[in-house]
């Protein structure tokens, strides 16, 4: 259960985002539209702990997170450029994580052969980031953000930048994902047919407050 | 192609760029046709010339290294974090690109005769000695070499950054195993950079490691000892050398946005 409790960012004077209050159940598909530049990426990076917020709270799971670094949150974080690593290949970017928690190389190869494979991305694991499409990047993304068994995952548009036709297997595969790991994900959007096909809670963004549309 | 007011414009501009380009070659060329490269060849071998050579390359590669340390984290710190007083401390980052290089060597020289200098000369001795050499080098091609990873960083996103943190990355993780990867080709142009600055710097150390053949005679040196003793020639010589330098240093730091 993720929790936001009056949360309020300010920059410059500027009110963002007023007194946010929401709570999203365990593995709920959220999903969060509103009009460019309303504070959603805002929200999402406080709820990851990259922006402390000017005033409220973050809970996960009934815990106040909010003080906690965001390698401490356990919150998988996707943006809309994807952020690949440069200069790291796609077995060294889905391996970032284990490693760093201190998994045994053998066990770490073992992960990263198993998620390469749910993502259908064994043939690319010796690429670098510039040499993939914009649908193997999203895989990658996606395979970095899992290797670090996050309880929440965080997308900022990740479709954005697939065209039409692969959309619908991004889509099929969030979804899976979704399902695969338990997982809570809150996923950004402008698009509507996205958030009616993957959404079970559809939040939406008006003048830095959030509202609850509807729940599946 | 037709002569439109469009056209003109861009002629104008190229002919003042070419008038800028053809101003060198004719320096560079009035200086290399000054005498043979027989001559030439015989004062590069020469044991001073040698010696200082030497000593400058050694000197400029500490003075540059050095630099480059110092440069990651200040133009790290100055890229990614917003802190009150950033712009005067950035102003002041860039105080050795503007004092004059006299002014440099002095402030220096003054330094080590103070208690606290006094007490580091201690443990290192620099003034008239070729750690001073290095260290007068240093403080002019760090500012350089800090302007270079700053604009670096900037031009990178800090994003993935981000990203290594939520991944359980620290910050200093997250700048050791994703910026520093990212930045290679910037730390390689700093680096140069803050060497091809070294290799030219003279007004410091001058006033502060001297310039005694044999001992802290960098190539710079040599020019100005050759040229109030009258030899042109060999001034001539080594200034060449160091423009060959200079070009290699431009070669590589030009490479570095396509290769490293």
């Amino acid at each position: 259960m993720i929790q936001l409790d009056h949360i309020t960012w300010k920059v410059s004077g500027r009110t963002i985002l007023e007194g946010v209050t929401v709570a999203i159940p365990a593995n709920t598909y959220a999903v969060l539209m509103g009009p460019t530049g309303c504070g959603k990426t805002t929200l999402l990076e406080i709820l990851c702990g990259l922006r402390r917020p000017t005033a409220g709270r973050v809970l996960l799971d009934s815990v106040d997170v909010t003080d906690l670094e965001p390698r401490e949150r356990g919150i998988g974080y996707v943006p809309q450029d994807l952020a690949l690593f440069p200069g790291l290949t796609v077995r060294e970017q889905i391996g970032f994580a284990p490693k760093l928690r201190g998994v045994p190389a053998a066990e770490l190869n073992q992960q990263v052969d198993r998620l390469a494979g749910q993502f259908g991305i064994v043939p690319l694991l010796d690429r670098l980031p510039d040499m993939l499409s914009g649908g193997e990047k999203q895989r990658v993304a996606l395979a970095r953000a899992l290797a670090a068994r996050p309880r929440l995952l965080l997308l900022d548009e990740p479709l954005s930048a697939l065209d039409e036709s692969m959309r619908a297997e991004a889509m099929a595969l969030l979804q899976r994902v979704q399902q695969e790991h338990a997982l809570t994900v809150l996923h950004v959007t402008h698009s509507s047919s996205e958030a009616a096909a993957l959404g079970t809670l559809h939040l939406r963004m008006v003048a830095g407050r959030l509202e609850v549309e509807s729940q599946g | 192609m037709r002569l439109n007011r469009s056209n003109l414009c861009w002629l104008a501009l190229a002919l003042i760029t070419g008038a800028y380009l053809l101003f060198w070659a004719l320096l560079l060329g009035a200086t290399a046709t000054y005498s043979t490269p027989d001559s030439w060849l015989q004062v590069l071998r020469s044991a001073e010339i040698r010696h200082a050579t030497f000593l400058s390359l050694v000197t400029c590669s500490l003075a540059a290294g050095f630099a480059l340390l110092l440069a990651v984290p200040v133009g790290y710190l100055m890229t990614r974090l917003e802190f009150r007083g950033k712009s005067w401390l950035d102003a002041a980052l860039d105080i050795p690109i503007i004092l004059p290089p006299l002014v440099v060597g002095l402030c220096l020289l003054i330094f080590f005769q103070t208690k606290i200098g006094k007490v580091i000369e201690m443990a290192i001795p620099f003034t008239y000695q070729i750690s001073g050499v290095v260290l007068a080098q240093f403080v002019v091609a760090a500012a350089f070499a800090i302007r270079t990873m700053r604009g670096t960083f900037q031009h990178l996103s800090a994003r993935p950054e981000d990203v290594a943190l939520t991944l359980g990355c620290t910050r200093f993780q997250a700048l050791w195993h994703v910026a520093l990867p990212a930045a290679r080709r910037g730390m390689v142009a700093a680096f140069c950079i803050a060497w091809a600055r070294s290799l030219g710097e003279f007004g410091p150390i001058l006033v502060f490691a001297g310039a005694t053949r044999m001992k802290t005679e960098v190539l710079p040196t040599t020019v100005w000892l050759e040229l109030s003793v009258g030899n042109l020639e060999a001034a001539v010589a080594v200034s060449l050398f160091m423009v060959l330098l200079a070009v290699l240093v431009l070669v590589a730091v030009r490479a570095t946005g396509e290769k490293v």
